[in-house]
């Protein structure tokens, strides 16, 4: 076995749960990891989902248990996609605040919130934004204690405009972008 | 163990290994692993630069190239990670539990005897130790879907058929399978 020269053995994983496609059945979310396979490596899909491969895996069971299983597995992957649309669901619910804080009289900064939904790392997109703005951005946490990136300068029609692209790439074209202004209360002096 | 495990909150540093330790690193791996030998350079590239991750409960996470290797708790035995275990099946001691059992380790439990010793498992024939890294292989299948440290010493395992047999580290699905490093 560990002769010289072994080499190593790419694996293939699914598109859709990441698994080893052999384990796709045990993932929840059967019905589109054989979507995703069928259409990507169609040799494999015969060689898994076969009618004897599939005979021989429930050879060993009763009737039964073989219902049971079955029975089983039904209701997972229901879970599953009842979870999954309800993602969904939260995502298109949520939104991205891009807001213009006042500084001073005539500096602003801008806090973008609302970003963690959609699965965005906020420190690389701060760094982005830092670059990209050659300004200061940091991630800091805001009043609800969520992740919030705060950049220096008044640049909110360009982060709009990035966070809609980036959104868009990430497929999730119809997430509002909303603009807010705060202006701090002027102290009164006691 | 990695039922709860993200990236944000476990990690808490990420240091480059010195080449010099790297290269110690190498030997004992290939002491514990003698089926490594041969392959060793092309897991751990000499000129590829090794990043060790510290993370809670004294864990460090020996990756390279923005993929888990090994990881090892304080001074324990390295426990190669299963992307690692996928590429080199034959490189590690394995077992074999039957098809009843994979629903329950890929859900994070330990590996009963039972689930060994039956009709679809095998064990392998020699001896292992108590605390012997294996990946386990399942019924039917081709890849692995865990690694994990004996409980029990293989004859044990045989003759008492009762209880956990194996210590499951890390399993298909879990913190660290879908850990995602940059």
């Amino acid at each position: 076995m560990a002769e010289e020269g072994i080499k190593a053995v790419s694996v293939l994983y699914c598109g859709v749960c990441t698994f080893p496609p052999e384990y796709c059945e045990f993932g929840g979310t059967l019905a589109k990891c054989k979507e995703w396979l069928e259409d990507a490596h169609p040799d494999v899909y015969s060689r898994i989902y076969s009618e004897d491969s599939l005979a021989k895996t429930t050879e060993g069971l009763s009737l039964e248990a073989k219902e049971k299983v079955e029975r089983e597995i039904q209701k997972l992957q229901a879970k599953e996609a009842t979870k999954a649309e309800k993602e969904l669901k939260k995502k298109l619910a949520s939104k991205v605040i891009v807001k213009r804080v006042e500084r001073s009289k005539r500096k602003h900064v801008i806090a973008v919130s609302g970003l963690e939904v959609f699965g965005i790392d906020p420190k690389k997109l701060a760094k982005t934004f830092a670059s990209k703005f050659a300004t200061g951005a940091s991630v800091t946490k805001n009043v609800e204690g969520k992740d919030e990136i705060i950049i220096q300068g008044d640049v909110g029609d360009e982060v709009e405009d990035y966070v809609t692209s980036l959104l868009e790439e990430k497929g999730l074209d119809g997430i509002k972008v909303e603009r807010t202004e705060d202006k701090p209360k002027k102290k009164t002096q006691q | 163990m990695f039922k709860k495990f993200t990236a944000k909150e476990d990690i808490h540093s990420r240091t480059n290994v010195k080449s010099s330790v790297q290269r110690g690193l190498k030997t004992k791996l290939v002491e514990q692993f003698p089926k490594l030998e041969s392959v060793i350079d092309d897991i751990i590239p000499k000129k590829g630069q090794l990043i060790v991750i510290k993370c809670t409960d004294r864990l460090s996470l020996y990756t390279m190239d923005n993929e888990v290797l090994f990881l090892q708790r304080f001074d324990d035995p390295f426990i190669p990670s299963l992307r690692l275990i996928h590429k080199y099946p034959n490189c590690f001691p394995s077992v074999k539990v039957d098809r009843g059992a994979i629903k329950f380790i890929l859900s994070g439990a330990n590996i009963m005897c039972p689930g060994l010793t039956s009709k679809g498992a095998s064990l392998p024939e020699e001896d292992y130790p108590v605390g012997t890294v294996v990946a386990i292989f399942a019924e039917g299948k081709e890849t692995a879907l865990a690694v994990g440290k004996l409980a029990m010493s293989i004859g044990e395992i045989k003759k008492v058929n009762k209880g956990i047999g194996i210590e499951v580290e890390t399993h298909l699905g879990d913190g660290l399978w879908s850990l995602e490093l940059d």
